[in-house]
């Protein structure tokens, strides 16, 4: 079955997980700016992490036939310092045209501080400038429901945004009735031990249906498994769920979510030409 | 949306994978007993049994896995705006 991981960080995998990915049935997917493991310390630095993601990312996944989408932004956690993410947030517009950037994000909270919240709205407020779209990390663990919760004050407190064209990711039973009840799409995350696990999404999907409902793997430099999508897919199959409604969650979802984004260009694999003809 | 698969099926196929996180979970209790020192100031320990005491309750909605995040979760403050001195919008 085709695929899209609307949420993996490549620049932390290797080639050899590109290949894979494809093997699986991956067609597509889009690479939100990130904490790399190490704070940044300067507004470059961001920059060259942005020519990364528009400009190597998309060349090595096409190497499979891949296509790769990318968000912008200054990660929740070098939100801390506000006077470096006033000079990203300031710089971001210059890749905003390049193919292949669907928004701003990941933008979020991590301990739910002021300063993250400060940061936040002000990545909401360019978001809105520019009309883009918004990809949103939620915290971890204790801290996700309170961080959720405020997020999604936030965002409701902003006449401007659209919600269909916003997703708050990392959803977990606690939190995705919230996100869902208030117009925005939720996504959920596959990790080994923290935030989902596949069998957990397959009940979320029962409980709330596939409306709004986005799976992704997160695979990025920590403990994490870039083909936990297709473990969903097979964790669907073996609760007896139609192909139907498993190629709604993780195919025809993600392209009704990107397909709002003016940068969103994408030729279904069944309509291509085959190489040669 | 249903489950497409009954109950007792469910349960047997998931039935090994319970026993092993409980056996798990019971190991692990006995290994922190054997281990030095108490746990009397463990902020931890409490929430664990909260939230085995979830898993022990009646059907109800069946939401037992909402109920254990929010035992493991801070409260949401609704006053967060004021509590963390944000300005106004």
């Amino acid at each position: 079955m085709y695929y899209f991981d609307p949420h993996i960080h490549m620049v932390s995998r290797t080639t050899d997980d590109y290949e894979m990915l494809a093997k699986m049935g991956c067609v597509g997917l889009s690479e939100p700016a990130f904490w790399a493991g190490f704070d940044r310390g300067s507004v470059d630095g961001f920059r060259d992490y942005f020519c990364q993601l528009t400009e190597f990312e998309p060349n090595r996944a096409g190497w499979y036939g891949i296509a790769h989408y990318t968000w912008l932004c200054i990660n929740a956690k070098e939100a801390e310092n506000v006077e470096l993410s006033r000079e990203v947030i300031a710089m971001i517009p210059e890749f905003l045209d390049r193919p292949g950037v669907l928004g701003i994000g990941e933008i979020g909270l991590n301990k739910n501080t002021k300063n993250e919240a400060t940061i936040f709205l002000e990545h909401l407020d360019l978001a809105a400038r520019t009309d883009e779209q918004i990809l949103i990390h939620t915290p971890h663990l204790e801290d996700k429901y309170q961080g959720t919760r405020m997020i999604l004050d936030m965002l409701c407190d902003d006449a401007r945004l659209n919600r269909s064209r916003v997703c708050v990711d990392h959803v977990e039973e606690h939190t995705v009735r919230h996100v869902l009840e208030e117009g925005f799409w939720a996504g959920m995350t596959l990790y080994p031990v923290s935030k989902c696990t596949p069998e957990r999404a397959v009940d979320i999907v029962e409980r709330y249906g596939p409306e709004r409902l986005l799976v992704n793997s997160a695979g990025d430099w920590g403990p994490s498994k870039p083909t936990a999508v297709p473990d969903f897919i097979l964790a669907m199959r073996l609760r007896g769920h139609p192909e139907s409604l498993i190629r709604r969650v993780v195919y025809e979802n993600p392209l009704a979510f990107f397909g709002q984004s003016r940068n969103f260009h994408f030729a279904p694999p069944d309509e291509k030409n085959v190489p040669g003809q | 949306m249903e489950v497409p698969i009954g109950a007792a099926e469910l349960l047997e196929r998931e039935y090994l994978g319970i026993r092993a996180k409980i056996l798990e979970i019971a190991a692990t209790f006995d290994r922190i007993d054997r281990s030095r020192g108490d746990l009397v100031a463990s902020r931890e320990m409490p929430l664990i049994r909260q939230a085995l005491e979830v898993l022990l309750s009646e059907k109800e909605n069946a939401t037992r896995a909402e109920q254990i995040q929010l035992i493991f979760s801070r409260p949401y403050d609704e006053q967060w705006i004021k509590t963390l001195e944000m300005p106004s919008r």
